[in-house]
């Protein structure tokens, strides 16, 4: 996984609630089999008419918000399907973190596997930086380090455990830290607690 | 102290507890859960086994997991080669990983083969009491046996094959009570009520929840019956769904293939009759209550499922729908412009393209007994397309054996192989722009059953009546 490193950059305001993983990354392109290359398909459907053509309303087919590493939303961002590769296309993109009210539970949990932040603030706080970009269109600094979202003006402490903190600062391999508990992991095997309803099956 | 039936699964299944600080208000991080079943499909596996490859890793207990090809199979023709190109290399690739890594897998060709939520129970793989996992969302079905089921992404799929353990935040408890008797419970259905139950909490209502469903309009619903409740409470936002096993739960598992044998299965169900239960004076962190008493016929107007009126309805006003929250309007305004519905119409007066029935919400064998009662001699539509997709190759054989696939057939409807089919649109079978479909599956996000298709969640005797009239239509007029 990769590690997190701090991000200076203005935000892409995708100012809507809900948006599901299928919007993220249509279905039509999960069936590669790689984990990268994902980048050009983001928001596939809403970028480009069935034609193929660019969608000139889209925030992201907007030439002002090229470039830019900080996605700003609203409520339950990535509800809906589980699809890892909804992140993928966000990383791939050039997404490195997204600003939300809230987040689905296994989307914000997939983000974390690639070196995506997602950063959850209060609503009132979204809808400051919601109105930066608007008026200043104003460019943050994320340190999650310090765990602050940082403008010239103010800056805005957010939430994250430890664990996940440390985890993406220095971008650990989870499957290598998790057997360090390999006897743990026997132990249980061993002495099943409730039934031995998986002994045939081992 | 006091349990839920979720704490006593979590509890039992703590590999390594992270948990109690948490409560003093001190996040010191993850507990690491035991994982006892693992289901794998083609499209969220590939890259977790060739991160395995990369590392020169095993898969940690290749006996707990099994496989399936679900969501980019054809429903066409099974013995014609897959034509497109890239859903065949993920088709092998996961036939070859299978092999490679000692994992027993139903492919295409087997007559097992089938939707992975509609087979885990099919085969007696899913159990009470058990956590289970896959790559993917509606893993939450597999809660209707009182499992702690949930979905999980492709790099967590990969931790799970090496290390047969997740890291997890134990999630809230959630206790939905479901009052009162369903009037008319053929045309009224489970799929009904777990509409109605996210209308009433939202998309993201049940988010960092598991919920347990209990309640009079719960406990005599069948085990397929509650595999429809369960698998819609990721809709409702919600990590997991839950109901306690009881004699129903038991006399399902009886003979299954995986499910232990006689004298074995008679000690667990002992056990888990007096241990699977939420004690009864446990406090859920959080309780509702939703009467069904007089529940109508739900039907999905907008584009994420908590957008449902009853089908005497007509189509919300945005404002309607919003109830002052200018995040829900604007949403509600898009929706309509991409539903291509005026506020006012009668949901009755909505005419429909396409009905699909199908799922792993509702494709199983009582579902499709189900659809064929409403349709007593009568034709499908000249002007929809209706096709049945049965969720395995087991309920399409039973099905035919009862002569289902024949009412269907003589019907209108096209009869076609297992498979998630046009609730995702992966394969072939996808509404082309514009087309208006009501459909038995759980979601009806902007695209979802193909780019610019438009989706309306239903009921499979909901979808039948559609097919026929052409349009929406209250069933409860006809059964």
């Amino acid at each position: 996984m990769d590690s997190f490193k701090e991000i200076k950059s203005k935000l892409i305001p995708l100012d809507m609630i809900n948006v599901d993983t299928d919007q993220i990354i249509p279905k039509q392109f999960l069936k590669l089999i790689q984990k990268s290359g994902y980048g050009d398909f983001l928001f596939y459907d809403w970028r480009f008419d069935h034609s193929g053509n660019a969608k000139k309303q889209f925030v992201l087919n907007n030439p002002k918000y090229k470039e830019r590493q900080v996605l700003l939303t609203r409520d339950n961002f990535g509800c809906g399907s589980s699809r890892e590769h909804a992140v993928w296309a966000l990383f791939d993109y050039g997404i490195r973190v997204i600003i939300a009210s809230s987040f689905a539970d296994i989307f914000y949990n997939n983000c974390f596997k690639k070196g995506l932040l997602p950063i959850f603030l209060r609503k009132n706080e979204i809808e400051y930086l919601f109105n930066l970009v608007d008026e200043k269109d104003a460019t943050v600094e994320v340190s999650l380090q310090k765990q602050t979202v940082s403008l010239s003006e103010k800056t805005i402490n957010f939430d994250i455990d430890s664990t996940r903190k440390k985890m993406l600062l220095e971008g650990m391999d989870e499957i290598t830290y998790t057997l360090s508990f390999n006897d743990q992991i026997l132990n249980y095997e061993n002495g099943y607690k409730i039934t031995d309803y998986n002994k045939h099956l081992i | 102290m006091q349990k839920t039936l979720f704490d006593k699964i979590w509890d039992s299944h703590v590999v390594i507890d992270n948990s109690q600080d948490e409560q003093a208000g001190d996040t010191t991080g993850p507990s690491l859960l035991y994982i006892d079943r693992h289901l794998i499909h083609e499209v969220t596996s590939p890259q977790a086994f060739a991160g395995l490859k990369q590392r020169g890793r095993k898969v940690r207990r290749p006996g707990l997991t099994i496989a399936t090809t679900d969501h980019n199979v054809s429903t066409g023709n099974r013995s014609l080669p897959v034509v497109d190109e890239v859903s065949k290399m993920q088709l092998e690739t996961l036939g070859r990983n299978c092999k490679e890594f000692g994992i027993t897998i139903y492919d295409m060709n087997s007559p097992d083969q089938g939707i992975v939520h509609v087979i885990g129970p099919e085969l007696g793989f899913t159990l009470p009491g058990t956590t289970i996992v896959c790559g993917d969302s509606h893993t939450s079905t597999h809660g209707a046996f009182g499992a702690l089921a949930f979905g999980i992404g492709t790099s967590e799929v990969e931790h799970v094959l090496a290390t047969q353990c997740i890291w997890m935040y134990k999630p809230k408890s959630f206790l939905i009570n479901v009052k009162g008797n369903l009037r008319k419970s053929r045309t009224i259905t489970p799929k009904d009520i777990i509409l109605k139950i996210i209308h009433e909490i939202g998309t993201d209502g049940g988010s960092g929840t598991v919920i347990e469903y209990r309640g009079q309009a719960i406990s005599g619903l069948s085990m397929e019956q509650r595999m429809t409740i369960c698998n819609m409470s990721i809709e409702g936002g919600a990590r997991a769904g839950l109901i306690a096993p009881d004699e129903i739960t038991f006399n399902y598992l009886r003979g299954r293939r995986y499910a232990p044998k006689e004298s074995e299965l008679d000690k667990m169900i002992e056990f888990w009759k007096y241990n699977l239960r939420s004690d009864s004076n446990v406090k859920f962190d959080r309780v509702e209550t939703i009467n069904v008493d007089d529940l109508a016929p739900q039907v999905t107007w907008g584009t994420n499922p908590s957008m449902v009126v009853d089908i005497t309805d007509s189509i919300p006003s945005p404002e309607e729908f919003a109830q002052g929250d200018e995040n829900k309007r604007k949403l509600a305004i898009r929706a309509l412009e991409y539903m291509n519905l005026e506020p006012g119409t009668q949901l009755t007066d909505v005419q429909v393209d396409r009905v699909f029935i199908g799922s792993c919400t509702n494709s199983r064998l009582e579902d499709l007994i189900e659809a064929s009662v409403v349709i007593r001699g009568r034709k499908v539509s000249p002007k929809v397309r209706a096709m049945i997709v049965p969720g395995s190759q087991k309920v399409k054989l039973e099905a035919e054996r009862l002569g289902l696939d024949r009412i269907f057939k003589d019907s209108g409807f096209e009869w076609r192989e297992s498979g998630c089919s046009m609730c995702l649109g992966m394969n072939s079978d996808i509404l082309s722009p514009g087309e208006r479909c009501a459909s038995t599956s759980n979601r009806n996000f902007e695209g979802r059953q193909g780019a610019g298709g438009r989706t309306h969640l239903v009921s499979p005797v909901m979808a039948v009546a559609c097919a026929i009239e052409g349009h929406f239509v209250d069933v409860r007029d006809w059964l």
